[in-house]
């Protein structure tokens, strides 16, 4: 096997107990049938306990690899390995995911409890055996007090909010968010960034996250991937050496000023590569 | 004029605001207001009908006093009231069937795109050919008249059910069917718990439509199978008084069909309120 990208000290993770990678994509190629070739020959490793950005303009492959990293969608050609996650008797992995979509994808007709029970319901799990595990994981997004509530009564935030509950009344180990915050304004985006790292402190899940905005991704990750279009591809892989906690402050830092300067300038090379 | 656009304002609050309960004496003021006048406007037809046919002495058998026609309700109650039992019976039995054969075959199609293109193009094709053309047909290969209503009513009424039922099982949230699969849902799952929800407006709306088709349909198809006797419906009744020059009793029937229809509807539409009315409900209860 190839370890080329694991024999580079900084993508492994600074959380990686046993230096191996949750996520191992090897040489991921994804074309659509209508002949778009979507990715090409995508590398990563993924830590455990990292928090990832994949950063691009739109058609840069991100949320197509998002999709196949979550199992929706089988890559053309490459592999995608798991070398921590159990395996099943008939050898799929069971990596555990939580999934957040850009929009928060709930089913109207149910509440906000129904909606976030969903995953264990599918499961076989019955409404009383989950109440607990629902109510608690809507008291970690601050949503409790909803439970009854149909989501046309919420706001957009909120809306998010029942969407992320969702994804983590699992209990996943890895949470992949594509876009998440992306119709959001800017103050209920804001809060749902900090919300969103305390609880990734506060868990240690491995966070995969979508985004096509610069400030956002060097707010919250530890690690930007910056991607490139037609093909999809990686351009770069940067660190953010911030510490953590990250709060309100960090966004006026010079540390963060000087990161998002370094990751725009990334982003806008991988951008006019495209147009040479 | 002015009142009926209050109404529709009021019910579009009702549909934006539900959270600000109405105050109870403007709610019922504004219910009173809305059964008041259209009743207002029915009364005011009726006498004014009633005066002109009494002032212009026109002759029952070309136009009857509203007067006239409520008299040949009571005399002529026996015969319609049974006629309209058999209409009824066929309309409520081929729209039950067609529900219960719509949704069915909606889900059979929803399966798979190869069982939804070898099937749907004749539903259409039962649906596009007028039932009065089909209705000489059926009546032949069946052995009672009523077989023959029963088979035209259920496949006018089917096809607004199937369709509906299947658009809306169609059009599921991609982003919801991919967090199933990503649960690992089964096909059974996905089609309890989001398909079919899903479905429930688009099928309420086919239902709306059937119930009035299947009255309809019932009506055209005895028209053209022509019955006598016992088995007769409210349709041959009126055929019947037209030929006998009976008008009073043609008007009976035509009001008791029309009666029927408006009650379909409202049975139909009240259902539809009343299921999709719950997504909402809560919050009344929330804040209670």
């Amino acid at each position: 096997m190839n370890f080329v990208a694991e024999a580079d000290a900084q993508s492994q993770g600074t959380r990686a107990g046993d230096g191996r990678p949750l996520i191992a994509l090897r040489a991921i190629s994804k074309v659509f049938s209508n002949g778009t070739l979507a990715l090409k020959d995508m590398s990563l490793d993924v830590g455990r306990g990292e928090f990832l950005s994949l950063l691009g303009p739109s058609g840069c492959g991100k949320s197509t690899a998002l999709r196949i990293i979550a199992g929706l969608g089988e890559p053309t050609s490459g592999t995608i390995d798991w070398p921590t996650a159990e395996y099943d008797t008939a050898g799929h992995p069971h990596p555990e995911i939580g999934f957040v979509f850009q929009e928060p994808t709930l089913m109207p007709w149910a509440t906000v409890f129904s909606n976030v029970w969903l995953p264990l319901r599918l499961k076989g799990v019955s409404k009383s055996a989950a109440r607990d595990e629902v109510i608690e994981t809507l008291r970690m997004v601050g949503l409790e007090a909803f439970a009854r509530a149909y989501p046309r009564e919420l706001s957009g935030g909120m809306k998010m909010r029942v969407s992320i509950a969702r994804a983590l009344v699992t209990k996943p180990k890895l949470l992949l968010m594509d876009e998440p915050f992306a119709a959001l304004d800017e103050i209920t985006r804001f809060k749902l960034n900090n919300d969103l790292l305390e609880l990734w402190e506060r868990f240690g899940w491995t966070v995969i996250f979508v985004t096509h905005s610069v400030f956002e991704s060097v707010y919250l990750s530890e690690r930007i991937v910056v991607m490139a279009a037609r093909p999809g591809r990686v351009y770069t892989d940067l660190r953010i050496d911030a510490p953590y906690p990250r709060h309100d402050d960090f966004r006026t830092s010079t540390v963060y000023n000087d990161n998002c300067r370094r990751v725009s300038e990334a982003l806008h090379e991988a951008m006019g590569e495209r147009t040479h | 004029m002015s009142a009926i656009d209050a109404g529709k304002i009021r019910s579009a609050d009702e549909e934006n605001d539900r959270l600000v309960p109405q105050s109870a004496g403007e709610g019922i003021a504004n219910r009173a207001a809305r059964l008041a006048i259209p009743a207002a406007m029915l009364i005011l037809l009726v006498v004014a009908w009633q005066i002109y046919v009494t002032v212009a002495h026109v002759p029952h058998y070309i136009l009857p006093s509203p007067v006239r026609i409520a008299q040949a309700f009571v005399t002529d109650w026996p015969i319609l009231g049974r006629a309209l039992l058999v209409t009824l019976k066929t309309t409520f039995l081929a729209l039950g069937i067609a529900l219960v054969s719509g949704v069915a075959l909606a889900i059979l199609m929803a399966q798979s795109k190869w069982i939804e293109l070898a099937l749907f193009p004749y539903a259409v094709i039962l649906q596009v050919t007028p039932i009065v053309a089909i209705a000489p047909l059926i009546l032949i290969y069946t052995s009672t008249t009523g077989e023959a209503l029963l088979i035209c009513a259920w496949l006018v009424a089917f096809f607004p059910v199937l369709s509906n039922t299947a658009q809306g099982l169609h059009s599921t949230d991609h982003n919801l069917l991919n967090l199933f699969e990503l649960y690992g849902a089964s096909r059974w799952q996905t089609l309890i718990h989001l398909r079919l929800p899903n479905a429930l407006p688009y099928f309420l709306a086919g239902l709306r439509i059937a119930g009035g088709l299947a009255l309809i349909a019932a009506v055209v198809a005895e028209f053209a199978a022509g019955t006598a006797g016992e088995d007769s419906g409210l349709a041959f009744r009126l055929i019947e008084a037209q030929h006998r020059l009976n008008i009073p009793r043609l008007f009976a029937a035509l009001v008791l069909l029309s009666l029927t229809g408006v009650l379909i509807f409202a049975a139909t539409s009240l259902l539809s309120h009343l299921l999709l009315r719950n997504w909402h409900e809560s919050a009344v209860r929330r804040e209670n």
